[in-house]
Protein backbone atom coordinates (compact mmCIF):
# COMPACT_ATOMS: atom_id res chain seq x y z
CA UNK A 1 0.00 0.00 0.00
CA UNK A 2 2.45 2.56 0.83
CA UNK A 3 4.52 2.02 -2.48
CA UNK A 4 1.20 2.85 -4.26
CA UNK A 5 1.17 5.82 -2.16
CA UNK A 6 4.77 6.66 -2.26
CA UNK A 7 3.82 6.29 -6.39
CA UNK A 8 0.84 8.58 -5.95
CA UNK A 9 2.54 11.27 -4.41
CA UNK A 10 5.08 11.38 -6.91
CA UNK A 11 2.92 11.75 -9.43
CA UNK A 12 1.36 14.42 -7.61
CA UNK A 13 4.22 16.46 -6.71
CA UNK A 14 5.77 16.58 -10.04
CA UNK A 15 1.92 18.84 -11.23
CA UNK A 16 2.43 20.90 -8.32
CA UNK A 17 4.57 23.59 -9.64
CA UNK A 18 3.29 23.66 -13.48
CA UNK A 19 -0.05 23.84 -11.38
CA UNK A 20 0.46 26.82 -9.18
CA UNK A 21 2.50 28.60 -11.99
CA UNK A 22 -0.94 28.11 -14.03
CA UNK A 23 -3.17 28.57 -11.33
CA UNK A 24 -2.08 31.80 -9.61
CA UNK A 25 -2.36 34.21 -12.90
CA UNK A 26 -5.70 32.35 -13.79
CA UNK A 27 -6.67 33.41 -10.54
CA UNK A 28 -5.27 36.84 -11.15
CA UNK A 29 -6.12 37.11 -14.43
CA UNK A 30 -9.20 36.19 -15.42
CA UNK A 31 -11.24 35.49 -11.67
CA UNK A 32 -9.94 38.92 -10.27
CA UNK A 33 -8.43 41.52 -13.21
CA UNK A 34 -5.29 41.70 -11.76
CA UNK A 35 -2.30 43.39 -14.46
CA UNK A 36 -0.04 39.67 -13.97
CA UNK A 37 2.68 40.31 -16.13
CA UNK A 38 3.12 43.79 -14.43
CA UNK A 39 2.65 42.16 -10.68
CA UNK A 40 5.24 39.44 -11.61
CA UNK A 41 8.07 42.07 -12.80
CA UNK A 42 7.48 43.86 -9.83
CA UNK A 43 7.42 41.11 -7.56
CA UNK A 44 10.57 39.38 -9.18
CA UNK A 45 12.51 42.50 -8.95
CA UNK A 46 12.96 41.72 -5.15
CA UNK A 47 15.04 38.74 -5.78
CA UNK A 48 17.88 40.19 -6.90
CA UNK A 49 18.23 41.86 -3.53
CA UNK A 50 17.41 39.20 -1.31
CA UNK A 51 20.05 36.95 -2.85
CA UNK A 52 22.75 39.84 -2.66
CA UNK A 53 21.67 40.57 1.34
CA UNK A 54 22.41 36.87 2.08
CA UNK A 55 25.78 36.98 0.98
CA UNK A 56 27.58 37.88 4.48
CA UNK A 57 25.60 35.70 6.33
CA UNK A 58 26.48 32.43 3.78
CA UNK A 59 29.84 33.42 3.53
CA UNK A 60 30.49 33.30 7.46
CA UNK A 61 28.36 30.03 8.11
CA UNK A 62 29.78 28.15 5.33
CA UNK A 63 33.20 29.03 6.00
CA UNK A 64 33.42 28.08 9.71
CA UNK A 65 31.69 24.80 8.82
CA UNK A 66 34.16 24.06 5.75
CA UNK A 67 36.83 24.96 7.75
CA UNK A 68 35.29 22.92 10.89
CA UNK A 69 35.05 19.91 8.18
CA UNK A 70 38.29 20.25 6.11
CA UNK A 71 40.50 20.43 10.10
CA UNK A 72 38.83 16.85 10.66
CA UNK A 73 37.89 17.91 13.72
CA UNK A 74 34.02 16.64 12.92
CA UNK A 75 35.83 12.82 12.97
CA UNK A 76 37.38 13.37 16.03
CA UNK A 77 33.67 14.79 17.52
CA UNK A 78 31.99 11.79 16.25
CA UNK A 79 35.07 9.31 17.82
CA UNK A 80 34.65 11.25 20.96
CA UNK A 81 30.87 11.07 20.92
CA UNK A 82 30.28 7.66 19.89
CA UNK A 83 30.67 5.62 22.04
CA UNK A 84 28.36 7.55 24.42
CA UNK A 85 25.89 7.36 21.86
CA UNK A 86 26.06 4.01 21.77
CA UNK A 87 24.74 3.33 25.41
CA UNK A 88 21.52 4.93 24.52
CA UNK A 89 21.44 2.51 21.33
CA UNK A 90 22.62 4.84 18.89
CA UNK A 91 24.20 2.96 16.37
CA UNK A 92 27.77 3.58 15.47
CA UNK A 93 27.55 3.86 11.76
CA UNK A 94 24.90 6.44 11.72
CA UNK A 95 26.99 9.32 14.09
CA UNK A 96 28.64 11.00 11.26
CA UNK A 97 25.15 11.66 9.57
CA UNK A 98 23.82 12.62 12.38
CA UNK A 99 26.06 15.16 13.05
CA UNK A 100 27.05 16.40 9.51
CA UNK A 101 22.94 16.58 8.92
CA UNK A 102 22.54 20.27 10.64
CA UNK A 103 25.76 21.83 9.52
CA UNK A 104 25.69 20.91 5.70
CA UNK A 105 23.44 19.40 3.18
CA UNK A 106 26.11 18.50 0.77
CA UNK A 107 28.10 16.85 3.47
CA UNK A 108 25.30 14.90 4.95
CA UNK A 109 24.37 14.25 1.29
CA UNK A 110 27.74 12.50 1.01
CA UNK A 111 27.08 10.47 4.06
CA UNK A 112 24.18 8.86 3.22
CA UNK A 113 25.62 7.68 -0.19
CA UNK A 114 28.71 6.48 1.92
CA UNK A 115 26.14 4.41 3.76
CA UNK A 116 23.67 2.94 0.93
CA UNK A 117 27.11 2.05 -0.95
CA UNK A 118 28.33 0.33 2.13
CA UNK A 119 25.19 -1.44 3.73
CA UNK A 120 22.80 -1.97 0.77
CA UNK A 121 19.47 -0.31 1.11
CA UNK A 122 18.02 -2.94 2.69
CA UNK A 123 20.34 -2.69 6.07
CA UNK A 124 19.16 -0.83 8.79
CA UNK A 125 21.78 1.77 8.53
CA UNK A 126 20.57 2.82 5.60
CA UNK A 127 16.99 3.06 6.34
CA UNK A 128 17.94 5.05 9.37
CA UNK A 129 19.86 7.34 7.76
CA UNK A 130 17.23 7.75 5.29
CA UNK A 131 14.75 8.69 7.81
CA UNK A 132 17.29 11.18 9.14
CA UNK A 133 17.56 12.78 5.76
CA UNK A 134 14.19 13.22 5.56
CA UNK A 135 13.02 14.39 9.00
CA UNK A 136 15.75 16.83 9.76
CA UNK A 137 17.20 20.35 8.14
CA UNK A 138 20.84 21.94 7.48
CA UNK A 139 19.42 24.07 10.57
CA UNK A 140 22.89 26.55 10.34
CA UNK A 141 22.14 27.08 6.16
CA UNK A 142 18.61 27.67 7.14
CA UNK A 143 19.22 30.32 9.76
CA UNK A 144 22.15 31.93 7.90
CA UNK A 145 19.83 32.54 4.70
CA UNK A 146 16.35 33.17 6.59
CA UNK A 147 17.66 35.33 9.12
CA UNK A 148 20.53 37.38 6.61
CA UNK A 149 17.75 37.83 4.51
CA UNK A 150 16.28 40.41 6.52
CA UNK A 151 19.08 41.96 8.32
CA UNK A 152 18.80 39.79 11.62
CA UNK A 153 21.92 39.14 13.56
CA UNK A 154 20.66 38.55 17.00
CA UNK A 155 18.83 35.04 16.06
CA UNK A 156 18.09 34.70 19.92
CA UNK A 157 16.65 30.92 20.86
CA UNK A 158 16.05 29.95 17.14
CA UNK A 159 19.21 27.89 16.63
CA UNK A 160 19.26 26.25 19.96
CA UNK A 161 14.98 25.73 19.27
CA UNK A 162 16.16 24.27 15.57
CA UNK A 163 19.50 22.17 16.98
CA UNK A 164 17.00 20.61 19.79
CA UNK A 165 14.51 19.77 16.88
CA UNK A 166 17.26 17.95 15.00
CA UNK A 167 18.59 15.66 17.91
CA UNK A 168 14.45 14.45 18.37
CA UNK A 169 14.50 13.99 14.81
CA UNK A 170 17.28 11.98 14.42
CA UNK A 171 16.63 9.78 17.71
CA UNK A 172 13.17 9.06 16.53
CA UNK A 173 14.50 8.33 13.62
CA UNK A 174 16.96 5.51 15.35
CA UNK A 175 13.57 4.30 17.78
CA UNK A 176 11.24 3.45 15.13
CA UNK A 177 13.47 2.27 12.90
CA UNK A 178 14.41 -0.34 15.23
CA UNK A 179 10.93 -1.17 16.18
CA UNK A 180 9.84 -1.49 13.10
CA UNK A 181 12.70 -2.85 10.91
CA UNK A 182 14.12 -4.76 13.96
CA UNK A 183 11.19 -8.08 14.65
CA UNK B 1 24.84 31.80 21.11
CA UNK B 2 25.44 32.00 17.26
CA UNK B 3 28.62 34.14 18.41
CA UNK B 4 29.95 31.31 20.34
CA UNK B 5 29.40 28.79 17.88
CA UNK B 6 31.04 30.55 14.95
CA UNK B 7 33.80 31.40 16.84
CA UNK B 8 34.09 27.88 18.53
CA UNK B 9 33.94 26.09 14.92
CA UNK B 10 36.84 28.40 13.56
CA UNK B 11 38.48 28.17 16.61
CA UNK B 12 38.23 24.08 16.52
CA UNK B 13 38.91 23.88 12.86
CA UNK B 14 42.79 25.65 13.40
CA UNK B 15 43.35 24.00 16.24
CA UNK B 16 42.59 20.52 15.22
CA UNK B 17 43.88 21.68 11.32
CA UNK B 18 47.36 22.39 13.25
CA UNK B 19 47.62 18.87 14.89
CA UNK B 20 46.34 16.93 12.31
CA UNK B 21 48.53 18.32 9.86
CA UNK B 22 45.38 19.24 7.56
CA UNK B 23 45.84 23.15 8.15
CA UNK B 24 46.66 23.64 4.32
CA UNK B 25 42.88 21.81 4.03
CA UNK B 26 41.71 24.20 6.32
CA UNK B 27 43.13 27.81 4.80
CA UNK B 28 41.78 26.05 1.33
CA UNK B 29 37.92 25.32 2.90
CA UNK B 30 38.02 28.78 3.99
CA UNK B 31 38.84 30.37 0.27
CA UNK B 32 36.74 27.84 -1.63
CA UNK B 33 33.63 28.10 0.45
CA UNK B 34 33.55 31.88 0.24
CA UNK B 35 33.11 31.46 -3.35
CA UNK B 36 30.70 28.78 -2.45
CA UNK B 37 28.45 30.87 -0.53
CA UNK B 38 28.56 33.51 -3.37
CA UNK B 39 27.54 30.96 -6.13
CA UNK B 40 24.70 29.81 -3.74
CA UNK B 41 23.40 33.38 -3.51
CA UNK B 42 23.76 33.94 -6.90
CA UNK B 43 22.00 30.95 -7.95
CA UNK B 44 19.52 31.93 -6.45
CA UNK B 45 18.69 35.28 -7.78
CA UNK B 46 16.52 33.63 -10.47
CA UNK B 47 14.60 31.45 -8.81
CA UNK B 48 13.60 34.23 -6.28
CA UNK B 49 12.69 36.10 -9.15
CA UNK B 50 10.42 33.60 -10.13
CA UNK B 51 8.53 32.88 -6.89
CA UNK B 52 8.59 36.28 -5.86
CA UNK B 53 6.65 37.48 -8.99
CA UNK B 54 4.28 34.35 -8.72
CA UNK B 55 3.57 35.34 -5.26
CA UNK B 56 3.20 39.50 -6.01
CA UNK B 57 0.34 38.13 -8.43
CA UNK B 58 -1.50 36.20 -5.52
CA UNK B 59 -0.83 38.89 -3.07
CA UNK B 60 -2.83 41.21 -5.27
CA UNK B 61 -5.28 39.20 -6.50
CA UNK B 62 -6.09 38.38 -2.75
CA UNK B 63 -5.47 34.96 -2.42
CA UNK B 64 -2.65 34.80 0.36
CA UNK B 65 -5.47 36.74 2.61
CA UNK B 66 -8.03 33.26 1.53
CA UNK B 67 -5.30 31.05 2.42
CA UNK B 68 -4.14 33.03 5.13
CA UNK B 69 -8.00 33.03 6.81
CA UNK B 70 -8.31 29.08 5.62
CA UNK B 71 -5.52 28.17 8.32
CA UNK B 72 -6.37 30.69 10.85
CA UNK B 73 -6.91 28.29 13.62
CA UNK B 74 -3.53 27.12 13.56
CA UNK B 75 -1.14 30.22 13.33
CA UNK B 76 -3.20 31.79 15.61
CA UNK B 77 -1.83 29.90 18.13
CA UNK B 78 1.52 29.16 16.58
CA UNK B 79 2.53 33.15 16.10
CA UNK B 80 0.25 34.76 19.03
CA UNK B 81 1.95 38.21 17.84
CA UNK B 82 1.37 38.44 14.26
CA UNK B 83 -2.32 39.89 13.03
CA UNK B 84 -4.24 37.56 11.70
CA UNK B 85 -4.66 38.77 8.45
CA UNK B 86 -1.19 39.89 7.85
CA UNK B 87 0.35 39.02 4.50
CA UNK B 88 3.05 36.99 6.89
CA UNK B 89 0.78 34.45 7.68
CA UNK B 90 0.26 33.56 3.93
CA UNK B 91 3.23 33.21 2.63
CA UNK B 92 4.35 30.85 6.00
CA UNK B 93 1.27 29.00 5.12
CA UNK B 94 2.79 28.53 1.45
CA UNK B 95 6.05 28.16 2.50
CA UNK B 96 5.33 25.20 5.36
CA UNK B 97 3.11 23.58 2.14
CA UNK B 98 5.94 23.83 -0.05
CA UNK B 99 8.31 22.36 2.78
CA UNK B 100 5.64 19.31 3.33
CA UNK B 101 5.45 18.49 -0.70
CA UNK B 102 9.24 18.85 -0.84
CA UNK B 103 9.39 21.54 -3.29
CA UNK B 104 12.80 22.90 -1.78
CA UNK B 105 13.45 25.37 -4.38
CA UNK B 106 9.70 27.26 -3.93
CA UNK B 107 9.85 26.30 -0.22
CA UNK B 108 13.12 28.93 0.19
CA UNK B 109 11.74 32.06 -1.66
CA UNK B 110 8.17 31.62 -0.10
CA UNK B 111 10.04 31.39 3.24
CA UNK B 112 11.99 34.68 2.49
CA UNK B 113 8.94 36.43 1.73
CA UNK B 114 7.40 35.38 5.13
CA UNK B 115 10.84 36.63 6.90
CA UNK B 116 10.37 39.87 4.99
CA UNK B 117 6.85 40.71 6.01
CA UNK B 118 7.79 39.42 9.80
CA UNK B 119 10.46 42.09 9.61
CA UNK B 120 7.87 44.90 8.88
CA UNK B 121 6.22 43.58 12.32
CA UNK B 122 9.37 44.05 14.06
CA UNK B 123 10.28 46.71 16.35
CA UNK B 124 14.42 45.36 16.72
CA UNK B 125 15.84 45.17 13.10
CA UNK B 126 18.55 43.40 14.01
CA UNK B 127 16.92 41.11 16.63
CA UNK B 128 14.92 38.19 15.66
CA UNK B 129 11.13 38.05 16.85
CA UNK B 130 9.27 35.42 18.28
CA UNK B 131 7.48 34.65 16.00
CA UNK B 132 10.54 34.61 13.24
CA UNK B 133 12.05 32.39 15.90
CA UNK B 134 8.60 30.08 15.67
CA UNK B 135 8.86 30.07 11.58
CA UNK B 136 13.10 29.34 11.40
CA UNK B 137 12.41 26.22 13.87
CA UNK B 138 9.61 24.88 12.42
CA UNK B 139 11.60 25.43 8.68
CA UNK B 140 14.50 23.29 10.27
CA UNK B 141 12.68 20.64 11.66
CA UNK B 142 11.80 19.85 8.07
CA UNK B 143 7.88 18.85 8.03
CA UNK B 144 7.84 16.83 5.05
CA UNK B 145 5.43 14.23 3.95
CA UNK B 146 6.79 13.28 0.57
CA UNK B 147 10.84 12.02 1.11
CA UNK B 148 13.22 14.20 -0.57
CA UNK B 149 14.00 13.21 -4.41
CA UNK B 150 17.50 12.53 -3.47
CA UNK B 151 16.60 9.71 -0.65
CA UNK B 152 14.49 8.20 -2.73
CA UNK B 153 16.80 8.32 -5.84
CA UNK B 154 19.41 6.24 -3.68
CA UNK B 155 16.77 4.31 -2.25
CA UNK B 156 14.78 3.31 -4.88
CA UNK B 157 12.35 0.43 -4.38
CA UNK B 158 13.31 0.03 0.01
CA UNK B 159 12.14 4.11 -0.25
CA UNK B 160 8.30 2.80 0.39
CA UNK B 161 9.86 0.94 3.72
CA UNK B 162 11.07 4.71 5.04
CA UNK B 163 8.21 6.80 4.23
CA UNK B 164 6.63 5.62 7.74
CA UNK B 165 9.69 6.23 9.48
CA UNK B 166 10.13 9.16 8.22
CA UNK B 167 7.17 11.01 8.80
CA UNK B 168 6.81 9.50 12.47
CA UNK B 169 10.12 10.97 12.79
CA UNK B 170 9.58 14.86 11.43
CA UNK B 171 6.26 15.12 13.63
CA UNK B 172 8.73 14.30 16.23
CA UNK B 173 11.11 16.88 15.70
CA UNK B 174 8.47 19.51 14.02
CA UNK B 175 6.68 18.82 17.81
CA UNK B 176 10.10 19.37 19.42
CA UNK B 177 10.78 22.22 17.34
CA UNK B 178 7.54 24.31 18.68
CA UNK B 179 7.70 23.04 22.04
CA UNK B 180 10.82 24.33 22.29
CA UNK B 181 10.65 27.89 20.84
CA UNK B 182 7.68 28.43 23.35
CA UNK B 183 9.72 27.14 26.22
CA UNK B 184 13.05 28.86 25.23
CA UNK B 185 11.27 32.09 24.37
CA UNK B 186 10.25 32.41 27.76
CA UNK B 187 13.64 32.22 28.91
CA UNK B 188 15.65 35.31 30.47
CA UNK B 189 18.40 35.09 28.67
CA UNK B 190 16.73 34.80 25.24
CA UNK B 191 14.03 37.86 26.17
CA UNK B 192 14.36 40.82 23.61
CA UNK B 193 16.77 43.77 25.21
CA UNK B 194 15.85 46.85 24.84
CA UNK B 195 18.33 48.82 23.57
CA UNK B 196 19.14 52.84 23.28
CA UNK B 197 18.24 54.00 20.05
Amino acid sequence: MTESLIFITNQLSKYIIPFLLVGIPFYGLIIKKVKVYESFVEGAKDGFDIALRIIPYLVAILVAVGMFRASGAMELFISLISPVLNIIGFPAENVPLAMMRPLSGSGSLGLFTDLVNEYGTDSIYTKIGATMFGSTETTFYVLAVYFGSVGIRKSRHALIAGLIADTVGVIAAVYICKLIFIA
Amino acid sequence: MLNYIWFGLIFISVVVGTITGRIDLVTEAAISMSKTAVEIAIGLIGIMALWLGIMKIAEESGLIKIIAKIIKPITIRLFPDVPVDHPAMGSIVLNMAANMLGLGNAATPLGLKAMKELQELNEQKDTATDAMCTFLAINTSSVQIILPATVVGLMGASSSEIFITTIFATSMSTIAAIFSVKFLSKMDRFKIRQEDK
